[in-house]
């Protein structure tokens, strides 16, 4: 195997569980621990890895929080394109997404607030006020069915027999 | 009234595995590495397209060797894979997974008092098979030291004049060796000169770990005393949809078809429509398992090192098969002392054959997690046994 296809198996892995061991990385991708680290502090430093994040299941917890796909339209400028208004609209920290988009609108905007009203006086206040901003069509999310890979309540019960041949 | 029932299955043992089955069924909360099946879930493009022809209705009998469509599939993914090339009209049937496909294989061939040479420890249905279709078995055993592989050295030693047929089961369950080209030469030799006849098991074929599988049909002058015999069931995560197949010579697949006319008539319908889709569109599936697989090997070979039960660094399937030899203890001791004492279930080497005596077989077709803890329970049972022996 050759070291691309090393890297691309030690991210594969990571993405699916950040958590896992540095030792168990090692011994399962047999390389070991030292040279493990290394490229991870590598990767983190070519922001190839740009943050760890936690999937978390919040309306188990109780704790009021909704989050809100915006659909924008906006008018390109001269010289930078989508960049500057995008970066314009990221720097909120309501903002927890934007990606630029092909097709009937431009830039695809995930914003998450504690209840519906917050977020859409966000779009009212923030958003569309901005110059270059033509229009937003804001959806709220009803429910997750599977976020990240992850089938958010999947029962994970093992269906095979204890012991087969 | 008198005994109806037939001597010869009467007098059969039944599986060892069912025994222990048994124990394990009985008790709660067992963390169990006993199970010989895949833990990913088939594909859902193999599940959506097998709902799909359901809906559709194609809930009819197929021709008996299986849906042609299915057959060049295969012809195309042989040649793909293993350079094999077969006729889809005349050398390819389609079986109730691998276990009809040694069956019928058996029966097709064996007269009575005919000599089949089977290493040993393998799959349990082998044997069975063998001697119902009315052969006398003749075991050569697969040594450690060798990684399981199968020596032409010992399978000279069990020819005999009446040797017919050697079932050639690689990568092996429970050991999970491999047998690559230049093991094979020359046992391929010793084949040719004897004049014997080879049902190559390949049903772990894609599971084999660096490196690729050879397929000993391939080998020059085998594909004539060669019967592959594979499936859908490792390979895409299909056990439960009971789908083979058997490719060789035509004039075997010919009889093997017939038998399978009679006795079965043809293989699932939906079951096979499923089988053109895995084949069509699931090799990333495939190798993401094969790499998921690959990761498990090298971390439970690992962690047996480190609690003290060596094994051989098995190549293929999803099976390490280490020695328990330093503990004292028998397989069967083994593995009852461990599941009552730490809830976790392994299979013991015995029930593979007499020869697989003083080791266990340990799946991992498990979840990382799952494999942690049960290795830190067995981790915890051989420091406390091993105490008690010193």
């Amino acid at each position: 195997m050759n070291m691309e296809d090393k890297t691309r198996e030690l991210l594969e892995v990571l993405e699916k569980n950040s958590r896992t061991d540095i030792k168990d990385l090692a011994v399962m991708l047999d390389e070991n621990e030292a040279d493990i680290a290394a490229q991870m502090t590598q990767l983190e430093k070519d922001k190839v890895i740009f943050g760890y994040h936690t999937m978390i299941n919040w309306d188990k917890v109780m704790v009021d929080r909704v989050t809100a796909l915006i659909e924008v339209r906006v008018t390109p400028q001269r010289g930078d394109g989508f960049d500057n208004i995008a970066q314009r609209i990221y720097q909120f920290d309501e903002v927890s997404a934007v990606y630029l988009m092909s097709g009937a609108f431009d830039l695809t905007v995930i914003v998450e607030g504690r209840t519906m009203k917050e977020v859409a006086l966000f779009v009212a206040q923030r958003l569309a006020p901005i110059d270059q901003v033509l229009s937003t069509s804001t959806h709220f999310v009803l429910k997750r069915y599977k976020d990240h890979g992850v089938v958010l309540e999947e029962d994970e019960k093992d269906e095979r027999m204890l012991v087969s041949p | 009234m008198r005994n109806f029932l037939n001597r010869k299955v009467c007098e059969m043992p039944p599986s060892g595995i069912r025994r222990f089955f048994n124990l394990a069924s009985e008790m709660q909360d067992v963390l169990s590495l006993g199970v010989g099946e895949p833990d990913f879930m088939t594909p859902w493009p193999v599940r959506e397209q097998a709902i799909y022809t359901l809906q559709k209705g194609q809930t009819v009998y197929t021709a008996n060797a299986g849906l042609l469509a299915l057959r060049r599939e295969l012809s195309a993914y042989l040649a793909d894979k293993y350079q094999l090339e077969y006729d889809p009209q005349k050398q390819i049937v389609i079986t109730v997974g691998g276990s009809e496909a040694i069956d019928l294989a058996l029966r097709a061939m064996v007269e009575p008092g005919d000599e089949v040479l089977l290493p040993e420890p393998s799959f349990v249905s082998y044997k069975p098979c063998a001697e119902m279709a009315g052969a006398r078995v003749v075991t050569v055993p697969l040594h450690e030291e060798h990684k399981f592989r199968l020596r032409a050295d010992d399978l000279r030693k069990a020819i005999t004049d009446r040797t017919k047929i050697l079932v050639f089961p690689f990568p092996g369950n429970p050991t999970g060796s491999t047998m690559h080209k230049e093991d094979m030469e020359e046992i391929c030799r010793l084949v040719i000169e004897k004049d014997l006849f080879v049902i190559s098991d390949e049903i772990y074929a894609e599971l084999t770990y660096d490196g690729r599988h050879d397929s000993i049909a391939a080998m020059p002058g085998m594909k004539e005393r060669t019967l592959v015999i594979n499936g859908f069931s490792k390979t895409f995560s299909m056990t439960g949809w009971r789908l083979g197949y058997a490719a060789g010579p035509a004039d075997l697949i010919a009889q093997m078809t017939k038998i399978h006319q009679f006795a079965i008539m043809c293989a699932p319908t939906t079951s096979q429509y499923a089988a053109i889709e895995a084949l069509r569109s699931c090799d990333r599936y495939v190798d993401e398992m094969r790499e998921e697989y690959a990761r498990r090997r090298r971390y439970v070979v690992t962690r047996l090192w480190e609690i003290g039960l060596p094994c051989s660094d098995p190549q293929g399937a999803f099976y390490v098969f280490p020695s328990i030899k330093s503990t004292g203890m028998r397989s069967e001791e083994f593995c009852q002392k461990l599941l009552t004492e730490q809830k976790v279930a392994v299979v013991p080497g015995d029930a593979f054959g007499a020869s697989g005596e003083g080791f266990v077989r340990i799946s991992y077709a498990y979840s990382l997690a799952r494999l942690q803890e049960a290795l830190n329970r067995i981790e915890i049972f051989v420091k406390e046994h091993g105490r008690e022996s010193t």
